[in-house]
């Protein structure tokens, strides 16, 4: 008995992330986040699941190469055989042996609306994943818990669809040129003034992908000679971007802001590698809510060392405009903040408008910059007609400008249901990261099996569920990710909820230790004693 | 002699017992020779040292103190975040185009006849082509709100994936949101750090940043100089026979796009083919301006040269040109095609393709296979263009009869980039007062690695009809001689 106290105490609960209690000032409300550290037992076996998935791989091929077993894997050409083979071997070892046999719980078609409830083809296998027939069913009002449909816009009735409807049949689908040619439509002007109102910058741009607007703006504003700060968890675009713009670059902890002072220090005291020259500019680049961990940045701290140290601030706000905020207007609003001193604000049109599309907004010499030496606007077409309308009549519906309330009942239900299922699952006894506030709400299952298991097991009861692994996540902490939308209903929710706690007790997915309310130590225990059966 | 003699009567106590071994080494320490002693001492005490000394660091030492740091701290001044720019610059105002950009197309509040859009086969403004958009809006809704792993994928992606692979006459097909990022995804997704990419010099910049993503070797050839290609591959054989193991594990390949934008002229792709087998490279082909244009159904340069498609190992292009939605494609065999679906970043990491822009691409498709005569009539026409254009003076043509978009550059350069830039734009602002819509050919000036001369774009459509590029003709003319006399 005193030996499971302590295994309790170890792994208890530690109070909300705290913070410099200098820098607490700078924080309105109580930022609450929390990462609970993975139990020792299930990381252990964790690794044992992956150890033997592995030999089994091993196993399988070795089967494969000598043809015992039937190979389903394409082939390269015959004529082409003695070429350099185009993929190595081990590059694939992960795809053809793990992946393949939870396949089916990704790439799952829908044909409706992707909005709370969504219909989904069904798929049947006949051999393990390898290929996919479809039987021509449908399933029927899956519950919608996978798609980045925050807002609730993604609709096909109301203003947004019949403003878009109109604007198809006036302007057409296509522009077929490039901005600076001759595809700049008066429509492009229009979207760029109003998101340049929402966001309350001076001016704004945007561009027809979300990923590119990363990877083709971050090298028209830093090069060589630059220092780029960017956080261990950032999205591949910004790497990209990073990267492709040739500046040095440099990762700090994620949401760590003793580990980016440091690196801020550093840098500027030793200047550039070698040769100790300073550096031309140092630019940070971190992301609103970073969508793997539910996290939201500590904005007032960033600013605050941004200003002392002389750096700018790229803010990628993909998941969090129109998401936090009380008016919706991403995580400067969030905290209360000016707008201003974010030096640029990019964000996209994908997740809360239900369109297509990334901007970046700023100051208005950045912005002339961009229109000359941004990589969109000279090489790639721009965006299409509909595509803006829908964003021009949502951002509008957001603002309220339409007349209506419905943009502002739409975000106090967001933020009312990702309190709700927070606090429920937190009750249920998963283990849930990232900040009370994000509407992405990521639940641990750490271990490879149970990835497949969960995700199918949650389609049986009509529910879509994204399930994540190795490599987008660290390859112990897979992960099932729920975005919470402001178009799902409280019953939606509870029907999710049940569901949840049933696959929960299925797949013995409720790992934290925390206090719950009620059940003070026993939970731990019985947990213990479960495994030890 | 003393010391061997030591040595054999150690070996004879080691048979007799190992509780004298103790003292057995304790007499061969008195016996061992001086010399022996003094270096063993020596290493013992250097060990020591090793031990209790410092850890000696690699990189720099700070020597400086707190205030000091504070100091460089306070002092450090960085750039501004962008270089100021005049508000005069020639680039900085876009010209606005009122309403949809069809053939009669509203710049700067003057209707035009469209000589810059690619529009290739007029079906910006379809009605059929806008109908189905308006249906599938009707349907889904506008956005896809998710990446194609996690309910992003919709039943229009899978059936224009496979319209678009029947149409190529390939196995598979992979459809991407946004044309530039189309190839810029597709190269490093196969070409590693150490592979090699032999690449036309003429490429585009889509394709330049696609080599630049891959990390790979890059060796540019003379554009469509295949002796030069010829060269290179055969320089790397010779590197290669002097390391055959690590030959074996670096993958080659070629990027030439077939109509290049550019220059406006084909690619030898028969030439290609041929090098390809003897040097065992593999050959990515960008056919963003000759799909839907070139060969008697459309099917690109593959169809022109009848060149079988296999031969191919990737065709890249993008739908916003002929196809006149939004979006780029790749296509090819299974085995290469379905590699990209968990390591192309434009794909994994990106929503998907709005699903009524995927069935205006599907309405475009079925367009373009009812009716193969329309690629007969924009073939005439560009060669009727071609012709008209000849002999404007002061202004060359660049570009094959069959390209769909040519090029006018300057004879006679005035020796700056901007006075010539300024030129041409008076011949397009010319143009424009006169209701023919033009533009000049855009690039980045700092970051192509090999900048073409400026130089007017000039694209031809289905829509045009005989009198409009007489007009159109005479007007640049008219322009040219009244401006670069």
């Amino acid at each position: 008995r005193n030996m499971s106290l302590i295994i309790f105490t170890s792994y208890s609960s530690f109070p909300p992330q705290s913070h410099h209690a200098s820098c607490t000032s700078l924080y309105k409300k109580p930022f609450v986040e929390s990462f609970e550290e993975t139990p020792l037992l299930v990381a252990v076996l964790t690794y044992m699941g992956y150890g033997i998935l592995t030999i089994f791989g091993y196993l399988r091929d070795f089967l494969r190469d000598w043809k015992f077993e039937k190979c389903h894997l394409a082939r390269e050409r015959e004529e082409q055989k003695d070429f350099v083979p185009l993929y190595q071997d081990f590059e694939n070892f992960y795809t053809r042996n793990l992946y393949m046999r939870i396949r089916d719980n990704w790439n799952r078609p829908i044909c409706s609306v992707p909005g709370a409830k969504m219909d989904l083809l069904e798929r049947v296998t006949p051999d393990y994943n390898w290929t996919f027939e479809h039987t021509g069913n449908v399933l029927k009002d899956v519950i919608n818990m996978g798609s980045y449909n925050y807002l609730g816009f993604a609709e096909n009735t109301g203003t947004c669809a019949d403003a878009a409807s109109e604007c198809t049949v006036k302007y057409g689908v296509g522009v077929s040129s490039t901005r600076q040619e001759i595809g700049n439509l008066d429509k492009h002007e229009e979207l760029e003034i109003l998101v340049a109102r929402f966001l309350g910058v001076e001016s704004s741009m945007a561009f027809g992908m979300g990923f590119a607007t990363n990877s083709m703006n971050i090298p028209a504003l830093t090069g060589k000679g630059c220092l780029i700060l960017s956080d261990e968890l950032n999205h591949a675009s910004l790497v990209l971007g990073a990267r492709l713009s040739g500046s040095t670059i440099r990762v700090f902890k994620h949401n760590n802001m003793q580990s980016l002072e440091k690196l801020l220090r550093d840098a500027i005291v030793h200047g550039q590698p070698r040769t100790h020259r300073p550096w031309k500019k140092i630019l940070i680049l971190v992301e609103g809510i970073y969508s793997m961990e539910g996290s939201i940045v500590r904005l007032p701290e960033v600013i605050a060392l941004k200003k002392k140290y002389k750096a700018y601030l790229y803010l990628d706000e993909a998941h969090s405009i129109g998401a936090l905020g009380p008016r919706g207007r991403g995580v400067v609003d969030y905290f209360g903040l000016d707008p201003s001193d974010v030096d640029i604000m990019m964000g996209t049109f994908t997740k809360s408008f239900g369109a297509a599309g990334g901007y970046i907004g700023g100051k208005k010499e950045l912005i002339d910059y961009l229109r000359l030496h941004s990589h969109s606007t000279v090489y790639a077409t721009s965006m299409s007609p509909p595509i803006i309308q829908q964003i021009i009549t949502s951002m509008k519906c957001i603002m309220g400008e339409d007349g209506s309330t419905l943009g502002q009942e739409r975000l106090c239900q967001l933020s009312e249901n990702t309190t709700y299922f927070r606090r429920r699952l937190h009750e249920m006894g998963f283990i849930i990261y990232g900040n009370n506030d994000s509407p992405v709400v990521p639940l641990m299952l750490y271990m490879p099996a149970k990835i497949g298991a969960f995700g199918r097991e949650m389609l049986k009861r009509n529910i879509g569920t994204v399930v994540v692994g190795f490599p987008a996540t660290p390859i112990i902490e897979s992960r099932a990710r729920f975005c919470v939308s402001a178009a799902h209903t409280r019953e939606m929710l509870d029907k999710a909820l049940n569901a949840i706690s049933e696959v929960g007790d299925l797949l013995q997915l409720k790992y934290s230790r925390k206090n719950r309310h009620g059940n003070e130590g026993s939970d731990s225990f019985s947990f213990l004693e479960s495994h030890q059966d | 002699m003393k010391h061997a003699h030591a040595q054999s009567r150690d070996s004879v106590k080691m048979a007799a017992g190992q509780q004298w071994v103790l003292v057995e080494m304790v007499q061969a320490f008195y016996e061992a020779p001086a010399y022996h002693l003094i270096l063993e001492g020596i290493l013992i005490l250097w060990i020591i040292r090793l031990l209790f000394s410092k850890t000696y660091k690699l990189q720099e030492r700070s020597d400086l103190t707190e205030k000091e740091k504070e100091e460089l701290i306070e002092e450090w001044q960085p750039e501004p975040l962008v270089p100021p720019v005049s508000k005069d610059h020639p680039s900085l105002n876009y010209d606005v185009v009122t309403g949809p950009p069809s053939h009669k197309i509203i710049v700067n509040g003057k209707e035009c006849i469209n000589f810059a859009s690619f529009n290739f086969l007029g079906l910006l403004d379809s009605e059929r082509v806008k109908l189905k958009a308006l249906l599938s809006l009707k349907k889904y809704g506008v956005g896809t709100c998710g990446p194609r792993g996690f309910y992003g994928t919709f039943d229009v992606h899978l059936e224009l994936e496979e319209r678009l692979a029947k149409f190529m006459r390939t196995e598979e097909a992979i459809i991407y949101s946004y044309g530039f990022a189309t190839i810029a995804s597709a190269i490093p997704a196969y070409s590693k750090r150490g592979d090699i990419i032999f690449v036309d010099e003429a490429a585009c910049f889509s394709i330049q940043k696609g080599l630049q993503a891959s990390r790979s070797f890059v060796k540019h050839f003379k554009h469509n100089d295949m002796e030069d290609l010829e060269r290179l591959l055969k320089e790397q054989e010779i590197e290669d026979q002097k390391n055959p193991r690590k030959a074996r594990v670096i993958r080659r390949f070629i990027v030439v796009e077939g109509l290049y934008i550019n220059t406006a002229d084909i690619c030898p792709l028969p030439d290609l083919v041929k090098l390809k087998y003897k040097y065992k490279v593999r050959i990515f082909l960008e056919e963003s301006m000759s799909f839907g244009v070139l060969g008697e159904h459309g099917r690109g340069v593959t169809e022109h040269f009848g060149v079988n498609i296999d031969d191919i190992d990737l065709i890249s292009a993008n739908m916003e040109n002929a196809l006149a939605s939004i979006g780029g494609f790749c296509c090819g065999r299974s085995f290469v095609i379905d590699h990209q679906r968990l390591s192309g970043q434009g794909y994994c990491f990106s929503a998907s393709l709005p699903p009524m822009l995927a069935s205006a691409a599907i309405e475009a498709l079925n367009i373009m296979e009812e009716d193969p005569g329309i690629f007969r009539v924009l073939q005439d026409k560009c060669k009727h263009v071609h012709k008209a254009l000849q002999g404007t003076p002061g202004l060359k043509v660049v570009g094959e009869p069959l390209a769909p978009a040519l090029h006018l550059q300057l004879e006679n350069s005035t020796g700056s980039r901007t006075n010539d830039l300024k030129l041409l734009r008076a011949i397009v602002d010319y143009s424009m007062d006169r209701q023919i819509a033009l533009t000049l050919a855009r690039y980045l000036e700092k970051e192509e690695r090999f900048l073409p001369p400026p130089s007017i774009r000039v694209v031809v459509t289905v829509e045009q009809t005989q009198e409009e590029i007489e007009r159109a003709a005479q007007c640049i003319r008219e322009a040219a001689v009244k401006i670069l006399k």
